[in-house]
């Protein structure tokens, strides 16, 4: 087994506790995967922040290219017709 | 960020935090007093002066090994356990606050006199006023920190013993120690986890974090017997209901620390304990503890009259 120099990169998500969703807060390095809650947890949420921790490896995910921005969002610019902007939402819907 | 809409808002998770005044965003909302609502009289058939006693025991170890801890602060192998170190450092530290002003309000007699004016609260008059001798903390808590494995060795003997202690306060008869042990159990449980992953890690790491694992366990094994004697404070706490004899825990403690060293893959160190009976507990400390309470005392010490 040749001996990694450095520890894995994990980005870390946090879910407030009036959140709904899981947020990207950061990045951190961990030996493995639990180690790498962990250290979520000691370094994001020592000021009471989060109810909820996802930790991902960096490797893991897909991301989109800055060069491929003009084929893949461009053309969605100027399609005004896919938004719903046509129907009156009650006052008393959340989270639109 | 007065206008904001925080129910609405899922941008970032510090949104949460702004209960109602955005001015203490840095430090968060929501904090719970550990104590909120507990009677905080002396129950009947508990001697204040015992309670006092013990619990400067269980304050100092919290204290001296707080300092020790937040000795790694900048120092740690890397960014996250820097962090994760000096969190339990303070969670120690908090345990400590609120035992040593327990002692004083048992037992006031405890507590070193100031000059007059001072605006030192007891508890920090406990902290930084006593000398060595007073200090009720065993040895085990105050020897040097060496090098991460020695640290991860001691941080899992240490929050194991400490975490079966507490679960047994939980129901003492004083309704302060009580609460106190509930509040530090769910810290200590973090703690103990925390050293078992690394213990695990370093275990089945490389050839020099095993090695250096091995002989960390070795340095802080014969120092462990101490927490377990029982000085006569203790006992008389465990009589009274209100404490927990240390001798008792020994099973659960070597049950888990046994499950922890047959995940490790590391035998169980054959070394005698060192010394007998209770040292640190009645005042008998090491040399390195001078040393730490020179460096942990020196400002406050400085400023009997000053205002933190």
């Amino acid at each position: 087994m040749t001996v990694q120099p450095e520890w894995p990169l994990y980005e870390i998500f946090v879910r407030g506790k009036r959140g709904l969703n899981h947020v990207h807060v950061g990045s951190l390095h961990a030996a493995d995967d639990e180690m790498a809650l962990r250290h979520a947890r000691d370094v994001y949420t020592r000021r009471n922040e989060g109810v909820s921790i996802w930790a991902v490896r960096a490797d893991l995910i897909v991301a989109s290219s800055p060069d491929e921005k003009d084929p893949l969002f461009a053309p969605a610019g100027d399609k005004v017709y896919r938004h719903p902007t046509f129907y009156a939402i009650p006052d008393d819907v959340p989270h639109m | 960020m007065d206008s904001h809409d925080l129910d609405l808002d899922h941008d970032s998770v510090y949104d949460g935090l702004l209960g109602g005044d955005a001015s203490q965003w840095a430090f968060g909302t929501d904090f719970e007093d550990p104590l909120a609502g507990v009677d905080t009289t002396i129950p009947a058939g508990v001697d204040g002066a015992v309670l006092a006693a013990y619990c400067l025991m269980l304050g100092d170890d919290a204290l001296v090994y707080a300092h020790r801890l937040s000795e790694w602060t900048s120092n740690a192998p890397d960014l996250e356990d820097d962090i994760a170190l000096a969190n339990i450092s303070l969670d120690l530290l908090g345990q400590a606050r609120l035992l040593l002003a327990r002692a004083a309000a048992a037992d006031p007699s405890v507590v070193p006199v100031l000059p007059d004016g001072s605006p030192v609260p007891p508890e920090d008059a406990l902290a930084f006023f006593r000398d060595e001798s007073a200090f009720r903390n065993v040895r085990y808590v105050e020897a040097p920190n060496g090098d991460f494995g020695v640290t991860i060795a001691r941080l899992l003997l240490f929050s194991t013993h400490r975490l079966a202690l507490l679960q047994r306060l939980a129901a003492s008869v004083d309704p302060v120690l009580a609460a106190i042990a509930a509040k530090g159990v769910k810290e200590v449980t973090y703690h103990r986890d925390y050293a078992g992953r690394w213990f695990v890690t370093l275990a089945r790491g490389t050839e020099e974090s095993r090695r250096r694992l091995v002989a960390g366990l070795a340095t802080v094994w014969p120092m462990y017997a101490e927490l377990t004697r029982c000085s006569d404070v203790e006992a008389r706490a465990a009589e009274q209901a209100f404490g927990v004899d240390p001798a008792t825990v020994g099973d659960e403690v070597d049950a888990v620390v046994e499950h922890v060293l047959a995940t490790a893959g590391i035998e169980r160190p054959d070394v005698p304990a060192s010394g007998t009976g209770p040292l640190g507990r009645t005042g008998r400390h090491s040399e390195a503890m001078g040393r730490l309470l020179a460096e942990m005392q020196v400002v406050a010490r400085a400023h009997p009259l000053g205002k933190w």
